[in-house]
């Protein structure tokens, strides 16, 4: 059984050289399958990159966002030192707060600079003091905490992050699964031009069927032989597209280095072997339509 | 070997050939003549399983043809040669792959295979020509090549269509000494063709019975041809 199937895959692949010289080449079918095939593999490649980068956003996303939360306090100048201690020491007998510090002046202006610029003067302005809280793995209980805290800082506002967390990392999610949509709907482009092209052909060569079947030529043989063709085609213009867009991919700013979101699209470690899962996809993709159209053509041939 | 039994072909809303019964039995010779349109293409389409009665039976040895898969007919061909009047060749292979083309369908290899293919040229006289594509072939090239092509399976029966219709007088009688030739060697015959000449011309050679369609029935022609 699988030495029959690795057998017609090599045949597959390999060719079978007498039925492969019985159907004679058209150009333009060729040509058209070459093409879509390679750009189809070149989207693909992209749209496995953006689904595989927003995956591993939402990811980061939910991991740093869920174990942080932030706090605010905003107080007349001369009660912010008393509040900003009153509420650390909260925050440090409460469980499941792993630590919690006060940011300093300067990591507050750094947080300000893209906006406000790096001159900007925030001793002397009414700015919130906030504190970086860090939680353990299990977490604390957010609505008691926030009693405490209206207690002993009332001028603290607890933000757990959940409110603008939720959104991003669905947003993300929704990217991932439109990276995925895509990738579907580009097989299904795959297949709707091999078989447009299988067809043009079949019709093409009409005549040569027509004489294969009067010398006795089954039609699993017939079919084969554009099936190898369409096959081959297909695998050799989608090895290029991926070749060409895994080379843009990598040619891609690092996110490191710019650290936003678009120029952290591409590939990481072993995702790389995803896109050279393409090629043969699309070679399935092209088997199965083109053996769908040359038997439903031969089914209708005398 | 063939046999159709109250066989009716209806096509368009016409009836083109209606009620026959007739055997072709191993060995056997058979003209079937009739004017131009009669049905003879038709009538030889039913006994190859390229058509489906639309009343009656056919039966290719002894199997029903309605009853026979797509693969089944297609093994049945090999077992049938046909010869067309415009010969249906694969134009962008050379001749000598065009008369291989069953065996290569019928995934057939090696040594003994190609020196039946060049004892099969020979006998067709066409070895000098086996490198030449069908269209640089003259017309009775172009029908020995076919010949040669509908018996290289050892068929057990050869159906030719107007064999002699694009061809001389000369290379006429060439093709029907080949045809009474297979015959000898026990092949069943059956030649479709107008051309009383020829049909006389076998008569002195070979047993053969005439048919003639006429008024969308076959019958047993008479005394005079």
């Amino acid at each position: 059984m699988w030495l029959r199937w690795i057998k017609r895959l090599i045949v597959l692949l390999l060719g079978d050289a007498n039925a492969d010289r019985v159907v004679p080449p058209t150009g333009y079918t060729a040509r058209l399958t070459l093409f879509s095939a390679a750009a189809m593999s070149f989207l693909a490649v992209f749209a496995l990159a953006m689904s595989l980068a927003t995956g591993r956003l939402a990811d980061r996303w939910g991991e740093e966002l869920a174990r942080t939360s932030t706090l605010r306090i905003s107080a007349p100048s001369e009660q912010m030192a008393a509040q900003t201690r009153a509420a650390i020491r909260v925050l440090e007998t409460t469980p499941g707060v792993e630590r919690a510090r006060a940011l300093s002046d300067e990591e507050q202006r750094a947080l300000l600079e893209p906006w406000f610029g790096p001159d900007l003067p925030v001793e002397s302005l009414p700015i919130p003091q906030l504190v970086e809280i860090i939680e353990t793995e299990d977490g604390y209980d957010a609505a008691g905490l926030r009693l405490r805290l209206s207690a002993e800082a009332p001028g603290a506002v607890l933000d757990d992050h959940t409110r603008w967390r939720r959104p991003l990392i669905s947003a993300a999610a929704a990217l991932r699964s439109l990276g995925w949509f895509s990738i579907v709907l580009i097989a299904g482009t795959v297949a709707a031009m091999i078989t447009l092209a299988a067809n043009a052909a079949l019709a093409a060569n009409a005549q040569v069927i027509s004489v294969l079947r009067l010398v006795g030529a089954r039609d699993a043989y017939i079919a084969g032989a554009f099936v190898r063709r369409f096959t081959q085609r297909a695998l050799g213009g989608s090895a290029a597209g991926a070749v060409l867009g895994m080379g843009a991919v990598a040619m891609l700013p690092r996110a490191d280095t710019a650290g936003g979101f678009l120029t952290g699209l591409g590939f990481e470690g072993l995702n790389w072997f995803w896109p050279v899962l393409i090629p043969p996809a699309a070679a399935a993709v092209a088997y199965v339509a083109t053996r769908a159209a040359a038997r439903r053509t031969l089914r209708e041939l005398p | 070997m063939i046999e159709l039994e109250n066989v009716a072909y209806s096509y368009g809303g016409g009836e083109l050939l209606s009620d026959i019964s007739l055997e072709l039995s191993s060995g056997s010779f058979h003209f079937l003549t009739g004017p131009s349109g009669a049905g003879k293409t038709t009538f030889l389409k039913l006994c190859y399983g390229a058509l489906m009665p639309t009343a009656g039976q056919v039966r290719l040895f002894g199997g029903d043809v309605r009853d026979l898969g797509r693969d089944d007919i297609a093994l049945m061909r090999r077992r049938i040669g046909v010869v067309h009047q415009d010969c249906q060749f694969l134009d962008h292979l050379p001749v000598a792959d065009n008369v291989a083309l069953p065996l290569m369908v019928s995934g057939y290899e090696g040594g003994e295979q190609a020196e039946n293919l060049r004892e099969l040229m020979s006998w067709v006289g066409l070895n000098a020509r086996a490198g030449a594509l069908p269209p640089e072939l003259s017309g009775g090239e172009r029908q020995r090549a076919a010949l040669a092509r509908a018996v290289i399976m050892s068929p057990d029966v050869v159906l030719a269509d107007e064999p002699t219709g694009n061809i001389d007088w000369e290379m006429s009688q060439r093709l029907l000494q080949l045809l009474i030739e297979l015959n000898r060697m026990g092949k069943t015959i059956m030649i479709a063709t107008h051309d009383l000449n020829l049909i006389r011309a076998a008569k002195s050679q070979v047993q053969a019975r005439v048919l003639r369609i006429s008024q969308r029935q076959v019958q047993l022609a008479g005394a005079d041809l």
